[in-house]
């Protein structure tokens, strides 16, 4: 019982709090179930990529504003791994696309991790400890990462279309709610889920949780916190590589750029939350959620009538 | 005598240093004389507002020791506050001026909001604030098309002295019509070299010490009895009111403004380039660095022509080398000063090579206090908390 009591459910309660509240707003309901899934479904996608930026900020204080590049490259490695499988999302059955998907996401999280872990040692590692060094540093690291990707898929956008099974609406009473966001809203909470898990109930995450504590005592017990930190930085990395696969497909196209409309996005993420402890996931849920609930004018501008799909607001910077 | 006092004592202090700065100088002072052509007074023109732009951030970065994403929004603002008020009130100096002073206006509060909010506490989440208000301004920008003509941005008129149809006299001047576009383009340049030299005066200013007090070590500027919030605050508001200035030059000189002209994050990378790779915390090295950048923006593509069709071969060497690529290259080259030469072109030619001989230079009585080279290790004390 007392875990229970101990649980911090403010962060999670917000978003379902805040989804009711809306509801008189948008006065009818199927839209109300529309837009909320539309918005879940989108946050969910900020979620996964800024859960690796808040995990690494809290963790190692490391701000990485090439965190962006990772997004990018997780799209790329999926139009890549996609494109070569299309036996498999050309099917119409569910099943048959999954298996395309899954391994595409997986790819691009081993290849996120990977880099992450290359960009690490070359790219942090000499940084540690100084924020000045570490913002120039890790933006410059997101100039040659978005222009080595340039040379390898070249410079234009790609299209990433969504498999045939995905495409499409499913009806729930009278609201028409896309396919495919229910599946991010899935894997979003599966990798919450596997996060929250992972950090509450597993000697790792208990080690990562002191480490943010006091580094020096968890250090001094004989735990080498150095490996963790470039394991909690590669997790990140690969984190933001699924998220940029999900994304990916929610646009049905990727562009070079995408580490600058990210960008942007982890502006006001980070802010949302500065002080990313890693107690505070279910906040960094909360808030991603809820940040791009406001960015999308969830409750106001879908009660004004203007609804505006995301893709056009995105799309300008390309 | 004068010299000193316009350079604000702050000599280039390496003769080849000199020599360059003098050689960008004479450049930008003759090119319309020397070389003709819309194109080459076109990019004379982008060197000297990106001087007074990458100043102005130098002046937070390189000097105050702190990360603004912002700047391109006070950039933008002073070139909306110069494009709306000319569309509304119609082309006149009336138009510059109010355009001018309301762009200002907004620029101090915003900067003063900002700062008050965000510089209380850790340098880095000034950053990340800037970050978000930048983007918030952007869409803003780009959403009130009413007021701002949107993603299509402004155009709108000078006032007639400044029109490229007007004429000053009958007869061309040393082979060039002395026509509006001359005037403008000198309009910018006393600008651009009164605001240089207002900076250089601002950063070498009793004031200007206590910036890099702060910057190399915040904790003890604060036990020393300095409010370290209220000099970063007030080097950031001065910072954006230069900003401001910079782009109230480039939406006179392009008679156009728009969200990508001046808002767009590109701008701010490049200023970071050039920032960093001309030099931080030196003024100089604005000069130097908008100098190089926009030198690199065209000749670096023809050399990496050069080398793609010489690596024609080897198809992925032909794509690293390929002219689009240029960005990374100077990308590369950005990290490699973060990592080797923090002080940028400039800290390198400013750097003795051997020990001072006594009664050697040319003002024996100051002998080279070497403007601290900025070693931003500042923040290393402020991490520990």
């Amino acid at each position: 019982m007392n875990k229970l009591k101990d649980f911090d459910w403010m962060p999670l309660a917000l978003v379902p709090a805040l989804a009711v509240l809306v509801l008189p707003l948008v006065g009818s309901s199927s839209t109300w179930l529309t837009l909320t899934v539309a918005g879940l479904a989108m946050g969910m996608i900020i979620f996964i990529i800024a859960s690796g930026l808040t995990l690494v900020f809290g963790l190692m204080d490391v701000l990485n504003f090439g965190h962006g590049v990772f997004i990018a490259l997780g799209a790329f490695v999926a139009t890549s791994v996609l494109g070569s499988m299309g036996d498999y999302t050309g099917s119409e059955r569910l099943w048959m696309n999954l298996l395309a998907v899954l391994p595409a996401m997986v790819v691009a999280m081993l290849v996120a991790g990977a880099i992450g872990l290359a960009f690490e040692r070359f790219i942090v590692r000499p940084v540690y400890g100084n924020h000045l060094k570490q913002i120039l540093i890790t933006m410059g690291g997101m100039i040659i990462g978005e222009e080595l990707i340039k040379v390898i898929w070249g410079p234009l956008q790609i299209p990433l279309p969504l498999p045939a099974g995905m495409r499409g609406t499913v009806l729930m009473g009278d609201a028409a709610v896309e396919k495919y966001r229910l599946i991010a809203v899935v894997v979003g909470l599966l990798v919450f889920g596997i996060l929250l898990w992972t950090l509450t109930r597993t000697k790792i995450g208990l080690l990562i949780r002191a480490g943010v504590q006091d580094r020096e005592m968890v250090e001094s017990l004989g735990y080498r916190i150095k490996v963790l930190f470039i394991g909690v930085f590669v997790v990140g990395s690969a984190l933001a590589g699924l998220g940029g696969v999900m994304w990916g497909l929610y646009q049905q196209n990727v562009v070079p750029q995408m580490p600058r409309l990210h960008h942007r996005r982890a502006g006001g993420r980070a802010t949302g939350r500065p002080d990313g402890q890693l107690h505070r996931l279910p906040g960094a849920q909360g808030g991603a959620v809820f940040q791009h609930r406001a960015d999308d004018g969830h409750p106001a501008v879908a009660a004004a009538g203007r609804l505006r799909p995301v893709e056009v607001r995105v799309l300008p910077c390309s | 005598m004068l010299l000193t006092r316009l350079l604000s004592n702050d000599f280039p202090r390496s003769r080849v240093l000199a020599v360059v700065l003098l050689l960008i100088f004479l450049a930008l002072a003759l090119t319309p004389f020397v070389v003709p052509g819309v194109k080459a007074l076109n990019v004379a023109a982008k060197v000297l507002v990106f001087v007074v732009l990458v100043a102005s951030f130098d002046l937070l970065l390189g000097y105050t020791g702190i990360v603004s994403f912002a700047h391109t929004m006070f950039f933008g603002i002073g070139a909306y506050g110069i494009a709306i008020a000319s569309t509304r009130m119609g082309p006149g100096w009336g138009a510059l001026a109010t355009g001018l002073a309301v762009a200002l206006a907004v620029s101090f509060v915003l900067a003063l909001g900002i700062g008050l909010f965000s510089l209380r506490v850790r340098a880095i989440f000034f950053s990340m604030i800037t970050l978000a208000v930048a983007a918030a301004f952007q869409t803003l920008a780009s959403q009130l098309s009413e007021f701002t003509g949107g993603e299509d941005g402004l155009t709108f008129k000078m006032p007639e002295l400044l029109q490229p149809s007007f004429q000053l006299m009958e007869e061309p001047f040393l082979g060039v019509s002395l026509d509006g576009r001359l005037i403008c383009y000198y309009l910018l340049f006393v600008t651009a070299l009164v605001l240089f030299l207002a900076m250089l005066r601002i950063v070498n200013s009793p004031f200007g010490r206590v910036l890099q007090a702060i910057r190399e070590n915040e904790f003890r500027a604060e036990a020393i009895g300095y409010r370290v919030v209220v000099y970063r605050t007030v080097s950031s508001i001065l910072s954006a009111l230069f900003a401001t200035v910079a782009g109230a030059m480039l939406a006179v000189w392009l008679r156009y403004n728009g969200p990508d002209t001046t808002l767009s994050f590109e701008i701010m990378l490049d200023v970071l380039l050039i920032v960093v790779i001309g030099g931080m915390g030196t003024i100089y090295g604005a000069l130097i660095g908008s100098g190089l950048f926009v030198v690199a923006q065209s000749y670096l593509q023809d050399l990496l022509r050069m080398g793609s069709e010489a690596a024609a071969g080897v198809p992925a060497l032909a794509a690293l080398l390929s002219p689009d690529r240029w960005l990374l290259w100077l990308g590369l080259l950005f990290v490699l000063s973060v990592y080797y030469f923090p002080t940028g072109v400039v800290g390198r030619l400013r750097a003795p090579r051997k020990p001072p001989t006594p009664g050697g230079p040319s003002h024996p009585v100051a002998p080279a206090p070497a403007a601290p080279a900025p070693t931003i290790e500042g923040d290393l004390l402020e991490n520990t908390r």
